[in-house]
Parts: structure tokens; C-alpha cells; sequence
């Protein structure tokens, strides 16, 4: 039988962790959705992949995800951004590389995305952009035109995806004081939502019946990967320290159990899964249904690992 | 890194110098700052000022640290012998005190009934003058002494001779009757001395402590609790008697936990131990003692098998730990306590451990009650005050033969009965009434009996409440004080005097007690033009530098042998001039020569005995409003034994009302469900639960223990009023 | 290189908060925060109790994962006594570090940045104690050099039975409790 007091010490921690609101989950949902975008897209040119059309859509091999890409990824720093408290000093982060801190090298990934992104775009040189600037236009189609580009241009829009995914991961897993991120998988984990929520959002959008099916297909995967990960995830914390195992049943009898199973793991996982894979089978029609169940599964994924973990803490005595 | 050191500091210019940046920083003492002064910048640099606190009345030397014109700390001043250097939670968080925003203002009169708390603000002039109309009428229609004075501390010495030179002798203050009373008088039954404050035991020095409720460590008496902690640490063994696991109790080798009320059983079955297995000190009684046949004899019937079944403690326990006090004698002291208003029968209690240490020979002796000393200063060469011919009001009769002070409930008696004589005006000094007296009502129910009430208070508090004129001193840190010539291990002298300014039109004692005077015709009871001169006066009395006591806050004297060891004569002020184990004027006065137990009275069924005691981080009723203190600990919570809990359906946190024998309730508070007390008392710290709506961010913040304590057991020897005699029930629900 | 430490003697402290009020006006610590705390921790049943008063706050770790993730550097070991700081004007408030620590000795500052103990360096280079320590009114903390054998911290540490905070957890925590 034990008994403990505590003298009330900080409002950030009493009575337990709430140092990051809604940005964070946000930011990491929509660096994670860029990433998946950047792999696929990327994949893509490796491919050779060209848009079928005069404008830009939302083919993967188009200039219009990796448009998409740009807004999601800035949007996800703005988001960032808003949850620092000391914004004046921002600029701090680029005088330095700390190799230790994954919000550090974070920092410098996201300024490797952005020339990436804007180089997919160039590929695929939207209408408006040739009348813009006409003089340039042979230029463009020259480069547009020459495989190398392309596939190298994919190459490295795949690599940097990766690491933007499995980034927004590590971000959390590198802070050991959280009991519930302190696991390996959580990188791979995001990554793969990742990609799940890139390729949900393809499935949806693309013009290409081909490539519907095919995202369909491969969303109907990553889901697959993803509920391993989660299955792993949660095992692992589970034969780990008390601490440890005390973090995963806030997802397996705490609070947070609701929304984990119902939300994450149910309509963000299982029931696209079913409807993705009647769908593939053609046994039913696609529809958007899915692709948004995925998608906002995506974003609650974030936001139960990120709620949960601040919970989530070592034995206080 | 000098940016680290730099970093307070340019925060803090930040503070006062921008009002934006404030605001951001929430309650931080700038802030604090900020509303009390309008960040005003007076001055700049560092300045230290020592003084000595008054958060309580242990009066510990320290050194106030002014920051650019503003209070920024409070630090122990290292030449004290009373702080050495270390202040208490309290003294620390003192700043507080200076920037609470709940601080009286203005002079305010009352605009309508009284207790409804609607006040006009006046200017002095206009208060005092009221308030000696007031004064001079009553005087005309009953006599000078039907104006009585309750003060507390050393801040009101000059109103106390305002009002003596006035001509009433009616001047009393909480500290006996409800505190120190029944131990004092049950030590000068026994030694002929008393305990006094601060307290002449040994404790740093005492090879085995035992401590009968006193809660060290909860009970923030500085030296008590230094001295506590190194006992502790040199490995003194530790007896501890309580009902509740204190703090001081997790420090013990022995834990007694006492069932409420029977603690003069436990003393007596020790002493009969001691004496039965001729462990006392044998050549100490003998040379000092009178009367311990008779004694011996009283308490043989007294044995632990018969204290068992009344104490709830093994008989052997109580043999061992009677032992172990044996074995360190002389070092053991059975420290007397403070609180002792507990049970009614408290003077008999204080005696029976004073007869203890008495057994073992710790009275006068190195780790047991040293024999204190102190400077010789002259009081001020006043003009004699008026000899009343009626005598005071309190003690009718001699009713409390051993009353040596005058008792506050008895002017209260005397007020609602106007007998033996009437008491119209009272004048309330550094004491907050509704809190400390017992019975609430009866308080309220006298101050309806009165034409003047005036309350001097630094805070709204709900005494002031109740006032037709409230007077607002100048705290601590802003005013001059009488000079603390002290009665200790050793022989100083320490100076109150200003730190920084008062914020608003607050005004010190020493100023209103002689304008008043002044409004009385009383001028030539204040010879001196200012409070330097009157200081300056004493001190060269007794050959002291007011200028060197200025810079150093302390001036101590020439160390003098405290022990029989070091050559004192050992003295015993008793009609027997010895230690009376026999007392023959407590016989000739009806009273048991030999204290008794007699079973305290138990409650009604499913009831539990409030007890209640110290928080280490406030004073009373008095720092609930500091908002450093307030921050430490904003309301009580409610000890319930965690057994008992369950069995309601209780756990910590959840919000009950304690209901009292007589149907008062409490505010809702929160229990604090707990292995650490026993299942039939329950525990609340005392001071909170205020009502009074001055008293902003400590209004309805937890249960008062004082609103409670509509009964108590009156001691027959001195009037003391024991109120650990109420019952409540825990009432689910906010 | 010294590396600061303490030694917290429990069987001496009574959980009074001093160390808790003299930080707080020492160092301006904004209401609502506190860059120290108490945990009273009672053992058995009654009336056999234990209670184990701590007097906690950062422990400027040995391996502060507070230092290593912060992205900016703002969070550094200070070559005096190895204490582990946060420079504010390097700050830019993301958090990580509150997060990182296990002991949740960090906060952040209304004026945004993240803020804790420093171990009151700015007295300690004077040649004071730190602020807690000086006002402690049972003498139960000792503040010194882990590194110097000689120091009354390292000699109480040889001879006395002792533990530290979540010493799972990795950060080889600088305070220790003498039991
Ligand atoms: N129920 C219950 N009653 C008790 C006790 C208990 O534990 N429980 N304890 C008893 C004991 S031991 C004692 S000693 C007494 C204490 O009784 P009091 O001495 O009356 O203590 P407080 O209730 O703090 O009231 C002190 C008042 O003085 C005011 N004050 C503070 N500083 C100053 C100042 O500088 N100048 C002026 N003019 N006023 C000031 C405060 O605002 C407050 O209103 O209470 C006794 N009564
Ligand atoms: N922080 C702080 N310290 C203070 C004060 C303050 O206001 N704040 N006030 C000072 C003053 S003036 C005084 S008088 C002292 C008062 O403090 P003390 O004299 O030390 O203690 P009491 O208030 O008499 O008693 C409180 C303790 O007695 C226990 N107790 C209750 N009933 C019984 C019983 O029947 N038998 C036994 N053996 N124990 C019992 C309670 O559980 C509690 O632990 O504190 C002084 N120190
Ligand atoms: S004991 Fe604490 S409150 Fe009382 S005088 Fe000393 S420092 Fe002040
Ligand atoms: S000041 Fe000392 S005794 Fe009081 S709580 Fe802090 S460490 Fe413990
Ligand atoms: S206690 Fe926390 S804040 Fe302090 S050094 Fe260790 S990890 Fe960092
Ligand atoms: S909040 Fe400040 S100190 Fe903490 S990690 Fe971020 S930048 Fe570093
Ligand atoms: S060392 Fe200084 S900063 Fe740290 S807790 Fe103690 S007083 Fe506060
Ligand atoms: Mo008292």
C-alpha cells in the first residue's frame, strides 16, 4: 500500500504532459501525407510515368500532386510554426545542425522538399507557367523530354520522401520520456500512413482508371503493413517495462481506447481495407468513401499517438 | 555564464519597465509588483535591509533584498541566533505580504449593518477622531475599562500603552487562553517557571525527543524545527504521540499513535514505569523534589496495562519507550508543546509532563530545558498609567485561580454578560477573532453588545469585517517596531525597521497609537518626536548604538551559562521553593495535587473527533491570502483514514462537508484519503475556509477547523479553552 | 571539469516547501510554475508508515535528452560544473525538451521560452549555494563537485545509502537521495 503527494509544480505538466496541441499531430500528418505523395509521384517518373493530359491533374506522374505536395508540406510548417512559443528566434533553427535532435535535421529536410517538389512540378510545366514565361518554354520541354531528368528527378523525390516520413516518426520516438513513442517502429509507422493516405488520396483523384486501381491495390497493401506495424508496435510496448506496457493499454482499456479502435484502426483501416478490396475485386464501384475514411484515419492516427504519448509517462516514483 | 546571471535581472527591467511583458508574465513577484506600485521605478542597484519577520511570532532575524526600489527577496540574517541564517517557508515567502492585492487600503467606516462588509473610505483624521469620540463617551458612561484591547505580537506594544494610558487594564491576546496558557501554568505549577517563547528546550542538544502532538515540520517554529532536524540527524531517538502520522512522526523510532484525549494515561503509566522500575533520576528528585512519596503513591495504581485499553498503546511499548527515555537522561526531553488548548484538562496535562521530565532531570539541564537569558534593556521612562479600581474583567472572582494572564474568552464572557462590569468597545490588534476564539457565535453575539469595535489589520480579514472602523497598518516590511529584546540561549536585541515603502495609505502602529493618543489628550504619554528617538532612547539605556543596530538588525550580548551543569543555580519559584511533584496550592484549590486522568467524554456514534494543527507554508488565518503562500497550498484538505474513506465510497480528492455535533457544515473540502491518521478523528490544517469578502483569492478556499469548534471544555485551573471536544460527519457533496 | 550535484538528505527533510518559496522569489518564477517541487511518498499500513519526503527538481543529468534533441542548441551543458542550461535568446519553443524530460522538470515561460532549474549558476558563480539549498531550514541538502572525492556531496554519497530518480530511464540523474 503506498501513498503519493505532490506539491503542484508546472502547468504544462500537472497532471500529466500537454506541451503540444492539435499543430503538431497536424504537422506531422501533413509532412507525412507530402512524403507519401513524393514517394508515389516519384515512383512514378522512375517509371517514366507522363501525364496523359494538356493540364495538370492529379496523376501521380502530373505536376498536380506535387503542387498538391507544396501546399500540404507548407501548410504542415505553418503548423509548426504556430505551436512555437518563442517565433521571434525561428530563424535559430538554421544556423546550426544538431545531429542529434530529428526536429534539427527535420528542419533541413523540409528545405531539401521543397526543391524537389518544385522540380516535379517542372516536369509537368502547368499551362499557366509556359504563357508566363514563354521564352523558357523550349528549355522546359527539352528537360521534361529527357529520361535522365526524370528518372533521377523521381529517384531523389523518393529518397527524400522517405526520410520526411520516417522523420515525422523519429520526431517523437527520440523524446525516451514518453513510454508510448519510445519504439523503433513509430518512423516506419508514419511512413507508411504515409503512404497510405497519398495513395488513398491518388485512388480518389487520379483521372487514370489504371492508376486507380493500382493505387487501390496498393493503399489496400500499406493499409495491410500498417495494422502490422500498429499490431507490432503495440506488442512491443506491451513486453517492455511496466511504464512501458502501462502506455499501450492507453490505447487497450485507457482512454484513448475508443478512439484508437474505432477511429484509427477501424474506419481508418479496416473498413477501407474491406470496401478497397471489394472494390479491386470489382465487385463494387469505387467510390470516394474510402480514400476519406483513410485520409481521416491518417490524421487520427496523429492525433491519438501524439495525445496518448504526452499522457503517457514514467512511473513517477 | 553571466547571461544566466544577467537573466532574472533583464527579465526584471523588462518588468518595470513595460507593462505588456507583465501581463505575459503572469503572477511572478514583478507582477505582483506591478499592481502594488504601478511600476513606479524608485531607485536602482541592490539594497539589503535587515529586519526580523513578523509572518508569526518567532520573530527570526532577516535580511530583505531590494531590487531597483522594488522587494525581491527575504533571506535569514546569519547572525541571528534564532534564524541562523535560515528562514521558514513562511518568512521566505514574506515578500508576499508586501505585494498581496487583497491588502487594506484606506481607513474604512462602516456604511451599514454590521458584518455586512459596506465601508466608506476615510482619511486617518476622520477614523481616529471617530474612533476617540467613541472612546471618550464609553469612558463617560462605563469607565475606561469597559474599552477592552485583544493584540497580538510585537506589533502592537504601542496601542497597548495607548490604551493602558487611556486607564483600562482589559488587554489580552489569544496566546494564553487558546495557545501557551495551560502548559505555562502547569510548568509553574511544577518548576515555578514557565516554558515561555521562544521555548527553552534543548532540543538540538537532547539525546531522545518526545514529542506529545507537537508536529515539527508542520509547526514551522524555526529554531524547533532546525534544532528537530539535528537531533535527527545525530540519531537521537524519537517518541512520537499523535493521532495522525505527522511529518515528525515519519522521523521516529518509536510512532505512538494515540487514541485522542488520553494522553495524560500515557504519562502516567511512564512515570509509574520510571518510578516503579526506579529509573528516574534519583539524586535529582531527591535534592529537588517536594513531595514524591505522596506522588509515588498517587500514580502507583497507573500502570501500561491500565493505560492500554484508554491509549490504544501496548503495555509494552510504553514500557520500552519509558526505558528509552531513561536511558538518555538527563538528554531527554519530553518537549512540552505549544498548542496545548486541547481537551479542557490541559493545565493537568502540561503538569504531568513537567513532572516527567522532571523524573528524568532534564529541567535545567544540557538536551533538556535550558535556563534562558536575555539583555537588560530599560523600558521607555513613561508617565505611570492610571490604577483602575475595578480591576480586570476577565476573571471574576478568581474563577481561574491560575489564570496569570488575562483571558480573551473571559472579556468575551464579560462582554455578552456585563459582568462583573460592562465592556463596551473592543480594540482588535493583529488578531483575527473569528478564527481564533472557540465558538464563532458567541463572538459574533458579543460584538453585537458593543458601541465601538475597531479592528487594525493589514488585510480584509473577517474580524475586520465585522468592525464599524478599520484601521490598515503598514505591514512588517514597512514600518518600525518596539526593539525584540530576546529571552533565549542567548542574550540580543533585533530592530524591526522599513524595507520599502508602503504601497498605499497604510500607516505603522507606533503612528496610530500616538495619534490617537493625540486625539485622547493623551500627548504626554508620548514624550518622543519620532519612533528613531524612542528607539535610539532604549537602546542607549542600555549602552546599544541604534545606528550599528540599524546596519546589523541584531546586537547580541555576552553568552551566560544556560545549564545547572554550566553553574546555574537551580531555582524553583514554588511555595516549596522545589520541583512540586505534590502540589499543595493546587490541593488548597480543590484541584487533584497529583494530576488525574479522566476519560474524555467520545461523540456520537459514526462521528469523528476534528482534530486539527499546521500547515508548514501558513500562519493561522493570516497568509492565506499571500499570493506566494496562497500558491504553495490555496486550500485545506481533509485527513480521513483511507479505510473509513472506502467504507463511505471516499477517495482523495473528492469534495465533502463536514457537519458538526451542533448541525454548523463546513465548506466543501477536499479529502485527502490516508493510511497516515487514525479511524476515529479526522484533521484539517487550521485558517482556511474564509468568508470574508476582502479576502478575494482566499474566500471559500477550503473548510475553517474554526467554524467547527462550536464547543469547548474550559480549563478549571487557568480558563484555557480546549477545542478538541467536536465531532463531525463527512456530508458527500459541493 | 567539475560536475555539480546534490545530495538530499530525506531522513532530515520535512517536506516545508522552503526550497520550493526561495526559488521561486530568487528567481522570478512566474505563477503557476516552479523549477522545484516536493513528493511525499508513505509506505505500508497504518500505524506501520514509511514516508519518504523528496525534494525534487531538474537533475541536470549526465545524458540530458533535453540537450540532445533541442534543435537549436539552446539547451547545452555549461562547462561550469556541467549544469545543464537553456539559453533563451537561442529558444525558439518547440518543446521537445519539456517532452524529452522524464522527471518533467521543464516548463515554458510565458515570455516563451523553455525555462527550469539552473542550479541557480547565476549565485553559485559567486560563490553561493544555490538559493534552495542556502534557505533549507533542516541543513538536509548538500550541493557540490560529483567529481571532487573530497567534496561533502561525494563523501555523504560514499558513506551514506542512497538513490536517485527513474534510474531506468537513462539520463544518469545528478541529485541523489540519502536514504
Ligand atoms: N480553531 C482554532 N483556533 C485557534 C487555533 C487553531 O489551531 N484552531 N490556534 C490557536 C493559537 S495556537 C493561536 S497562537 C491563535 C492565533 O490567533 P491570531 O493571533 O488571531 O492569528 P490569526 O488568525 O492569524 O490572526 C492574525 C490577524 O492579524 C492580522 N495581521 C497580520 N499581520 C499583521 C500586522 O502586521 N499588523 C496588524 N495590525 N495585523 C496583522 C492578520 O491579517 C489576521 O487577521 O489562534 C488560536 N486559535
Ligand atoms: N507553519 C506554521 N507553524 C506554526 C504556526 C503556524 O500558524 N504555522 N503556529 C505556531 C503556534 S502559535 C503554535 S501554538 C504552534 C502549534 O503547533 P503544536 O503546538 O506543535 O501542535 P498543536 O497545534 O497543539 O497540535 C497539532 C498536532 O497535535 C495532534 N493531536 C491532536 N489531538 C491530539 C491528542 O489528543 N493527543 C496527541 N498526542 N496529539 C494530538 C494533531 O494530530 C497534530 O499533529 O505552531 C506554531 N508553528
Ligand atoms: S518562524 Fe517563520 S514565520 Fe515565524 S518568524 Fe521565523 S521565519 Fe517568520
Ligand atoms: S526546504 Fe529543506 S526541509 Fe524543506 S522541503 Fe525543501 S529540502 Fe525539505
Ligand atoms: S532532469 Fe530533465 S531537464 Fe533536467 S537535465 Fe535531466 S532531462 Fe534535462
Ligand atoms: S524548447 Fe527551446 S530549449 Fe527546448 S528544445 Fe525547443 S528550442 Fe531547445
Ligand atoms: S537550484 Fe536554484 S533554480 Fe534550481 S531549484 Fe534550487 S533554487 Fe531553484
Ligand atoms: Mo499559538
Amino acid at each position: 500500500m503506498s501513498e503519493l503527494y505532490s506539491t503542484a509544480h508546472s502547468a504544462i505538466t500537472d497532471p500529466s504532459l500537454h506541451a503540444w496541441g492539435p499543430e503538431i499531430p497536424v504537422y506531422l500528418f501533413l509532412g507525412g501525407f507530402t512524403a507519401g505523395i513524393m514517394v508515389l509521384s516519384g515512383w512514378a517518373l522512375w517509371q517514366g510515368r507522363r501525364n496523359q493530359r494538356a493540364h495538370a491533374t492529379f496523376s501521380l506522374a502530373s505536376s498536380g500532386l506535387f503542387t498538391l505536395g507544396l501546399g500540404a508540406i507548407s501548410l504542415g510548417m505553418l503548423a509548426l510554426f504556430l505551436d512555437l512559443s518563442h517565433k521571434a528566434y525561428v530563424w535559430r533553427l538554421y544556423l546550426t545542425m544538431k545531429p542529434w535532435s530529428p526536429m534539427s535535421w527535420g528542419a533541413w529536410i523540409l528545405l531539401l522538399v521543397y526543391p524537389v517538389l518544385l522540380a516535379g512540378v517542372l516536369l509537368d510545366p502547368p499551362r499557366w507557367l509556359l504563357r508566363f514565361a514563354p521564352a523558357l518554354d523550349a528549355l522546359w520541354r527539352r528537360l521534361a523530354d529527357d529520361g535522365r531528368v526524370r528518372r533521377s528527378t523521381g529517384f531523389v523525390s523518393i529518397t527524400t520522401g522517405v526520410a520526411l516520413g520516417i522523420y515525422t516518426g523519429i520526431l517523437l520516438s527520440a523524446l525516451g520520456a514518453r513510454p508510448l513513442w519510445s519504439s523503433a517502429l513509430l518512423g516506419p509507422l508514419f511512413l507508411v500512413s504515409g503512404l497510405s493516405t497519398s495513395a488513398a488520396f491518388a485512388h480518389w483523384a487520379s483521372p487514370e482508371p489504371a492508376e486507380r486501381e493500382q493505387m487501390a491495390w496498393l493503399d489496400n497493401l500499406f493499409l495491410t503493413i500498417e495494422l502490422g506495424l500498429l499490431g507490432s508496435l503495440l506488442i512491443g510496448l506491451l513486453s517492455s517495462t511496466e511504464a512501458h506496457a502501462e502506455a499501450a493499454r492507453l490505447l487497450l482499456g485507457g482512454p484513448y481506447t475508443a478512439v484508437f479502435w474505432v477511429g484509427v484502426v477501424g474506419l481508418g483501416i479496416l473498413l477501407p481495407l474491406v470496401i478497397q478490396s471489394l472494390a479491386v475485386t470489382g465487385r463494387v464501384a469505387h467510390t470516394p468513401i474510402a480514400p476519406v475514411l483513410v485520409i481521416l484515419g491518417g490524421l487520427a492516427l496523429r492525433f491519438v499517438i501524439v495525445y496518448a504519448g504526452q499522457y503517457s509517462h514514467w512511473p513517477r516514483v | 555564464m553571466t547571461t544566466i546571471g544577467g537573466l532574472s535581472r533583464r527579465r526584471f527591467l523588462k518588468i518595470a519597465g513595460a507593462g505588456a511583458g507583465v501581463a505575459a508574465v503572469g503572477g511572478s513577484v514583478g507582477e505582483l509588483l506591478w499592481k502594488a506600485h504601478g511600476g513606479r521605478e524608485t531607485e536602482r542597484g541592490l539594497r539589503q535591509v535587515p529586519t526580523f519577520c513578523d509572518i508569526c511570532f518567532w520573530k527570526c532575524g532577516a535580511i530583505a533584498s531590494v531590487r531597483d526600489g522594488v522587494l525581491w527577496k527575504i533571506e535569514g540574517n546569519p547572525d541571528d541566533p534564532l534564524s541562523r541564517g535560515r528562514l521558514c517557508p513562511r518568512g521566505t515567502g514574506g515578500v508576499g505580504a508586501h505585494f498581496d492585492s487583497d491588502r487594506l487600503r484606506a481607513p474604512l467606516m462602516r456604511r451599514s449593518v454590521r458584518g455586512q462588509e459596506q465601508w466608506t473610505e476615510v482619511t486617518w483624521d476622520e477614523a481616529l477622531g471617530a474612533v476617540a469620540g467613541k472612546m471618550q463617551k464609553i469612558k463617560a458612561e462605563h469607565g475606561p475599562e469597559a474599552i477592552a484591547l485583544f493584540s497580538h505580537g510585537i506589533g502592537g506594544t504601542f496601542l497597548k500603552h495607548t490604551l493602558k494610558a487611556f486607564g483600562t487594564p482589559n488587554v489580552t491576546a489569544p496566546s494564553f487562553a487558546q495557545c501557551r496558557g495551560p502548559r505555562d501554568v502547569g510548568f509553574n505549577l511544577t518548576f515555578g517557571e514557565e516554558v515561555g517563547s521562544p521555548e527553552r528546550t534543548d532540543i538540538r542538544n537532547a539525546r531522545c525527543l518526545v514529542l506529545i502532538g507537537s508536529h515539527l515540520g508542520e509547526n514551522m517554529h524555526n529554531t524547533q524545527v532546525q534544532e528537530f532536524a539535528a537531533a535527527v540527524g545525530a540519531g537521537a531517538s524519537i517518541i512520537v504521540v499523535d493521532p495522525r502520522f505527522s511529518i515528525a512522526a515519519s522521523k521516529a523510532r518509536f510512532y505512538l499513535p494515540i487514541k485522542p484525549g488520553t494522553d495524560i494515561a500515557l504519562l502516567l503509566a511512564w512515570m509509574n514505569t520510571l518510578v516503579t522500575e526506579e529509573l528516574y533520576d534519583k539524586d535529582y528528585v531527591q535534592r529537588f523534589g517536594f513531595g514524591f512519596e505522596a506522588f509515588a503513591a498517587e500514580i502507583t495504581p497507573f500502570t501500561p496495562e491500565w493505560a492500554y485499553p484508554e491509549t490504544g498503546i501496548e503495555p509494552e511499548v510504553i514500557r520500552e519507550t519509558a526505558r528509552e527515555m531513561a536511558r538518555q537522561r538527563p538528554a531527554t526531553l519530553v518537549h512540552p508543546g505549544r498548542h496545548a488548548t486541547w481537551y479542557g484538562d490541559d493545565a493537568q496535562r502540561s503538569r504531568a509532563i513537567a513532572l516527567l521530565n522532571a523524573l528524568l532531570g532534564s529541567w535545567g539541564r544540557k538536551g533538556g530545558f535550558y535556563a534562558p537569558v536575555s539583555m537588560d534593556v530599560p523600558a521607555y521612562p513613561y508617565p505611570p498609567y492610571p490604577k483602575s479600581t475595578r480591576g480586570k474583567a476577565d476573571n471574576p472572582g478568581k474563577r481561574y485561580p491560575f489564570a496569570n494572564e488575562t483571558i480573551t474568552t473571559g472579556i468575551r464572557e464579560a462582554t455578552l454578560t456585563g459582568k462583573p462590569y460592562p465592556i463596551k468597545g473592543w480594540f482588535v490588534y493583529g488578531s483575527n477573532l473569528i478564527h481564533a476564539l472557540p465558538n464563532e457565535q458567541e463572538t459574533i453575539r458579543a460584538i453585537q453588545n458593543l458601541d465601538l469595535l475597531v479592528v487594525v489589520d493589514v488585510i480584509g480579514s473577517e474580524i475586520a469585517g465585522w468592525a464599524d472602523i478599520v484601521l490598515p497598518e503598514a505591514t512588517y516590511l514597512e514600518r518600525y517596531d518596539e526593539i525584540n529584546v530576546e529571552t533565549f540561549r542567548e542574550p540580543f536585541v533585533a530592530l524591526r525597521q522599513p524595507v520599502v515603502e508602503p504601497p498605499a495609505d497604510q500607516k505603522p502602529n507606533w503612528w496610530i497609537a500616538r495619534e490617537l493618543a493625540g486625539k485622547l489628550g493623551l500627548e504626554a504619554y508620548f514624550p518622543w518626536k519620532d519612533i528613531e528617538e524612542y528607539l535610539a532612547h532604549r537602546l542607549e539605556g542600555a549602552g546599544l548604538s541604534f545606528e550599528e543596530l540599524k546596519k546589523k538588525g541584531i546586537l547580541r550580548g555576552e553568552k551566560k551559562p544556560i545549564y545547572f551543569e554550566e553553574g546555574v543555580e537551580p531555582t524553583f519559584p514554588t511555595p516549596s521553593g522545589k520541583i512540586e511533584f505534590y502540589s499543595t496550592q493546587l490541593r488548597e484549590a480543590g484541584f487533584d495535587p497529583v494530576p488525574k486522568y479522566r476519560r474524555p467524554p467520545q461523540g456520537p456514534a459514526g462521528s469523528f473527533r476534528l482534530l486539527f494543527g499546521r500547515a508548514p507554508v501558513h500562519s493561522f488565518s493570516r497568509t492565506q491570502t499571500n499570493p506566494i503562500l496562497h500558491e504553495m497550498m490555496a486550500e485545506n484538505e481533509v485527513w480521513v483514514n483511507v479505510n473509513v474513506a472506502t467504507r463511505y465510497g471516499l477517495k482523495n480528492g473528492d469534495l465533502v462537508r463536514l457537519k458538526n455535533q451542533d448541525g454548523v457544515v463546513s465548506n466543501p473540502v477536499k479529502v485527502r484519503a490516508t493510511q497516515a491518521i487514525r479511524a476515529d478523528c479526522v484533521y484539517i490544517v487550521h485558517g482556511f475556509g474564509h468568508t470574508s469578502k476582502m479576502l478575494r483569492r482566499a474566500l471559500g478556499r477550503g473548510a475553517s477547523d474554526a467554524g467547527l469548534v462550536t464547543r469547548y471544555e474550559v480549563d478549571p485551573l487557568m480558563g484555557g479553552t480546549g477545542m478538541n471536544v467536536n465531532f463531525v460527519t463527512l456530508e458527500a457533496g459541493a | 571539469m567539475a560536475r555539480l550535484g546534490m545530495a538530499i538528505d530525506t531522513r532530515k527533510c520535512v517536506g516545508c516547501m522552503d526550497c520550493v518559496v526561495a526559488c521561486k522569489t530568487e528567481n522570478d518564477v512566474p505563477e503557476g510554475f516552479n523549477r522545484d517541487w516536493i513528493r511525499y511518498e508513505y509506505q505500508g499500513e497504518w500505524p506501520t508508515l514509511r514516508l519518504e519526503i523528496r525534494s525534487e527538481r531538474c537533475n541536470h543529468c549526465d545524458e540530458p535528452p533535453c540537450v540532445s534533441c533541442c534543435p537549436t542548441g539552446a539547451s547545452h551543458v555549461h562547462p561550469f560544473g556541467a549544469v545543464v542550461l537553456v539559453d533563451k535568446d537561442e529558444c525558439i519553443g518547440c518543446k521537445a525538451c519539456v517532452a524529452s524530460c522524464p522527471y518533467d522538470a521543464r516548463f515554458i515561460h510565458p515570455d516563451g521560452y523553455a525555462d527550469k532549474c539552473t542550479f541557480c549558476i547565476h549565485r553559485v558563480e559567486q560563490g553561493l549555494q544555490p538559493a534552495c539549498v542556502a534557505v533549507c531550514p533542516t541543513r538536509c541538502m548538500y550541493f557540490g563537485d560529483l567529481d571532487d572525492a573530497h567534496s561533502e556531496v561525494s563523501r555523504l554519497l560514499a558513506s551514506r545509502k542512497h538513490h536517485s530518480l527513474l534510474p531506468g530511464a537513462g539520463t544518469e540523474p545528478r541529485i541523489f537521495y540519502l536514504e
